[in-house]
């Protein structure tokens, strides 16, 4: 399927016209995850060569903003999802975990590439890289890829939208429940 | 300087040294014990006037380390590189950072990843890795069975 049209979710409920108007026949949590799904605002975070890629699918040709990923935010307290775009060594896993735990619910999590997924070519032999990000925070969605093309990033995004209007929007991902 | 007439001007300051061929510079090999006066010749003999220390490098060849110092001149655009023979079980070498500011933090990361000691160095503690960390990561025979899994 065409990944835009992949991305064209009619809105979740029925209008019933009426005179001057109409009525509106839906489920409150299918509204807010709709809504939640399609302006994820992604954190400026990347720490190696993943970044550039992720740079690229914000970018002019492959333009994320299409998907309703948009702004890019500086500051994880404005950020919904966090996109680990690149190796997480030793000394960057607790600043990842604070990044993390700076963000206000609900959050999410892309591990992008081999290194947040598992260490990828660091795995083997070395004495300073996590071996995947999810040791350290909760990951939604995983993409392979050495560095993933823009293309399986934007897939990546378009699964986890569609995880988010699926899901209960009470999701509280790593939080205290 | 072309590279005929540096080697004439090395073997006159130098003459313990061994020339290399086939590189893309002219390199010496020196012996470590007279490198911190020779490292004062080459930054201030008139001709030479190698001012600027790109890059030290430490190699673990397990028998020995050998230390590679990339030396060029703003002044007269040649460039020249120091090779230093260490001892594998305690590589000692005379630090040129009153020499070459710049080689403070090479020198610190040569000592970090490699365990290589300057003497003589203004602030010889760990660069990247964390202060408490014990070893050498980037030694040949390095290993971290809490870290690391071997291949």
């Amino acid at each position: 399927m065409d990944v835009s049209q992949q991305n064209m979710q009619p809105f979740p409920g029925e209008v019933h016209p009426t005179a001057g108007g109409g009525i509106l026949m839906t489920k409150l949590d299918e509204v807010i995850n709709w809504a939640r799904s399609n302006s994820l605002w992604p954190l400026v975070f990347g720490t190696s060569c993943c970044a550039i890629e992720m740079m690229s699918t914000a970018a002019a040709k492959y333009d994320w903003s299409r998907f309703g990923f948009e702004v890019a935010r500086a500051t994880p307290r404005q950020a919904d999802v966090i996109i680990i775009a690149g190796t997480i060594v030793n000394k960057m896993a607790p600043v990842l975990k604070r990044l993390y735990d700076q963000m206000a619910d609900p959050k999410y999590v892309i591990a992008m590439g081999a290194c947040a997924t598992s260490g990828g070519p660091f795995f083997y032999n070395t004495y300073s890289v996590v071996k995947g990000a999810d040791h350290v925070i909760p990951v939604d969605v995983y993409v392979a890829g050495c560095p993933p093309r823009p293309e399986a990033l934007l897939h990546a995004l378009i699964a986890l939208q569609e995880k988010i209007r699926r899901g209960g929007s009470e999701k509280i991902s790593g939080g205290a429940s | 300087m072309n590279k005929e007439e540096l080697k004439i001007r090395l073997a006159e300051l130098c003459p313990s040294a061994v020339l290399e061929e086939g590189g893309e510079w002219t390199t010496a090999v020196i012996d470590p014990a007279g490198w911190d006066g020779f490292a004062q010749q080459l930054r201030s003999a008139e001709g030479l006037e190698f001012d600027y220390l790109f890059c030290v490098t430490a190699v673990d060849w397990k028998t020995h380390f050998m230390m590679v110092y990339h030396l060029t001149s703003t002044v007269h655009r040649h460039t020249l590189v120091i090779k230093a023979k260490l001892d594998h079980e305690c590589p000692v070498i005379r630090s040129v950072a009153d020499i070459w500011r710049t080689v403070e933090f090479h020198e610190r990361e040569a000592f970090d990843l490699m365990g290589v000691e300057f003497t003589g160095h203004p602030d010889l503690r760990r660069l990247f890795m964390t202060d408490d960390w014990r070893g050498w990561p980037l030694r040949k025979d390095y290993d971290d069975p809490v870290n690391m899994i071997k291949l």
